[in-house]
């Protein structure tokens, strides 16, 4: 029995990895994406999926880990976001906007000037959660406990800022650091995940199992466990898809989310009209 | 002296030539007041007074460019003044709310007492008694497990109401709490408005531009006009009829619904 688990360990290693990465990536993606979705600013995703990207080829062309230029610019890219979009010079949608037309344009400079073959740079548009290595699953598992970790101990602060900020701002919270803090986990679960998931395909993990979660309930605690629930859903039969007829894995799992997310759209209880009945007869 | 030190000590707000500007635009210039603890003092005035801004000042959401200000002792603008705002409830006017959004009134209300609980601590059973309580003092608790989206406007306010109960604050800033509700609606918020006012002795300050609105339990009236004070005094001489008309620039000062019981004019 332990013979066929070593021997099937080493040689399905690499499936039991990716699906290790898809389970942090998932739970990771979807927490933070239930506060990008639920504050309407889903293209703050794409934005920082795109400072990531930024951040990585330019390590490829410096020749430093690109995880470390990812974390970078993601995390640059939210500091200068947040303080934009909290002076209100700039209404957030043009802020991020800006920021990344930005991050779109160091990307193909850091691309047009990384030496040599450009697979490696390539990578990362579509990720490679089949060639996971220990490190990413490190950082990847890391990332996933310290979202869901601070989600756990302020809840009510994330809460109250999520649902509605100047209320939350009225009542002594401190808005503007619990702000930050979401903002930097979604930079930092983003430049985590960008390997595995790739970066064109990063921002979808972000918002659709969250959308998804967002179209069936009215409670914020059901919305984060159903998001994460359909992160993991969405990455793990994405990869058994991709298993199964030999697809692009990073394709298939954000196809996946998509499915969710349309099914859940069609059995929204949101959309749902309450049956009109007759009021009773009166004499 | 004491006797000068005792005044001074019962003003929980002084505003000294307070200026707020907003960019190109100056919202309040040079204003100057002061509040003592357990007052209802109302604010009137037309729209673009200034009067939303003053409240802020209050807690902190407006900053000075120039001047000073006080609040239970401590200068709202300052680091740290998320600590103040614990104690000073904000009733916001009525606003539209994403109808989807993930948050039941219970929950809503229970975030009034977030600030104060701090960081760590999450709310207990007696806390979620206070809001449940909160919520049956304004008449909503059958609305309890409703998401917050789905209210109409007048159970809106009420809630909002309710929040700042279950904040517990040592002062009350309603802001323009009755605008674009029902007269029913209205005349229920501003009884319950003059209730709590009565049961926890607290500090109000009360802003309309609708003086069929005015409670009754105002008994001081600032008139705003154009960001500055521009009359003050007890409200059975702030609401003379010619006084009004002037405020209003020639016009009939707003009345809206025929008043029938708890209010002021």
């Amino acid at each position: 029995m332990a013979t066929d688990w070593i021997t099937f360990q080493d040689q399905y290693q690499w499936l039991l990895n990716a699906a290790a990465a898809g389970f942090c990536a998932g739970v990771s993606c979807s927490l933070v994406g239930v506060f990008v979705v639920t504050m309407h600013l889903s293209f703050l995703g794409v934005c920082i999926a795109h400072a990531a990207f930024a951040g990585a080829l330019m390590g490829v062309w410096l020749r430093f880990d690109p995880l470390i230029g990812a974390l970078i610019f993601s995390l640059a890219a939210t500091a200068v976001i947040g303080p934009m979009s909290e002076r209100g010079d700039l209404s957030p949608d043009t802020s991020i906007g800006i920021v990344f037309s930005l991050m779109l344009g160091l990307a193909f400079l850091f691309l047009g000037l990384a030496p040599g073959s450009r697979t490696e740079a390539l990578g990362f548009f579509w990720g490679s959660i089949l060639t996971v290595t220990g490190q990413d699953l490190l950082f990847l598992s890391i990332t996933a406990l310290l979202v869901a970790g601070l989600l756990l101990l302020f809840y009510k602060e994330v809460q109250a800022v999520v649902c509605h900020r100047e209320v939350a701002l009225s009542v002594g919270i401190p808005v503007t650091l619990v702000f930050y803090g979401m903002l930097f986990a979604t930079g930092a679960t983003i430049a985590v995940s960008l390997r595995s998931i790739g970066g064109l395909l990063i921002y979808s993990l972000v918002l659709n199992p969250a959308a998804a979660a967002f179209q069936l309930t009215y409670s914020l605690k059901r919305m984060l466990v159903l998001a994460a629930f359909f992160g993991v859903l969405s990455c793990w039969a994405g990869l058994a898809g991709s298993y199964l007829w030999d697809l692009p894995a990073g394709a298939c799992i954000v196809l996946t989310s998509a499915i969710v997310f349309a099914l859940a759209t069609a059995f929204s209880p949101k959309k749902r009209v309450k049956k009109w009945e007759p009021p009773p007869a009166t004499d | 002296m004491d006797k000068v030190s005792t005044a001074e000590d019962a003003r929980v707000i002084q505003i000294e030539d307070g200026v707020v500007s907003y960019r190109a635009n100056v919202a309040l210039h040079g204003v100057s007041l002061q509040v003592r603890e357990g007052e209802f003092l109302g604010i009137i005035g037309p729209n673009g007074a200034g009067k939303t801004t003053l409240l802020t000042v209050v807690n902190g959401l407006a900053r000075l460019v120039r001047g000073h200000v006080r609040v239970l002792g401590v200068e709202p603008c300052r680091r740290g003044a998320h600590r103040l705002r614990t104690r000073v409830g904000y009733v916001a006017q009525v606003k539209s709310v994403d109808p989807r959004l993930p948050i039941s009134v219970r929950e809503t209300v229970m975030v009034g007492a977030y600030g104060r609980l701090g960081w760590f601590r999450r709310p207990g059973r007696r806390h979620w008694r206070q809001a449940d309580e909160a919520l049956e003092q304004v008449g909503v608790a059958h609305l309890a497990h409703r998401p917050l989206g789905q209210l109409s406007g007048g159970e809106f306010q009420r809630v909002a109401i309710a929040r700042v109960l279950a904040q517990q604050p040592d002062v009350f800033l309603f802001d323009e709490p009755t605008a674009s509700i029902d007269p029913q609606a209205q005349e229920d918020i501003l009884e319950l408005i003059q209730h709590i006012h009565r049961q926890n002795h607290a500090t109000m300050l009360y802003v309309t531009h609708d003086l069929a609105t005015l409670p009754k339990a105002c008994e001081r009236l600032v008139l705003m006009k154009h960001g500055r004070i521009w009359r003050e005094g007890p409200a059975d001489q702030m609401l003379d009829e010619r006084l009004l008309k002037a405020l209003y620039n020639g016009f009939e000062p707003p009345r809206q619904h025929a008043p029938t019981r708890g209010l002021r004019t």
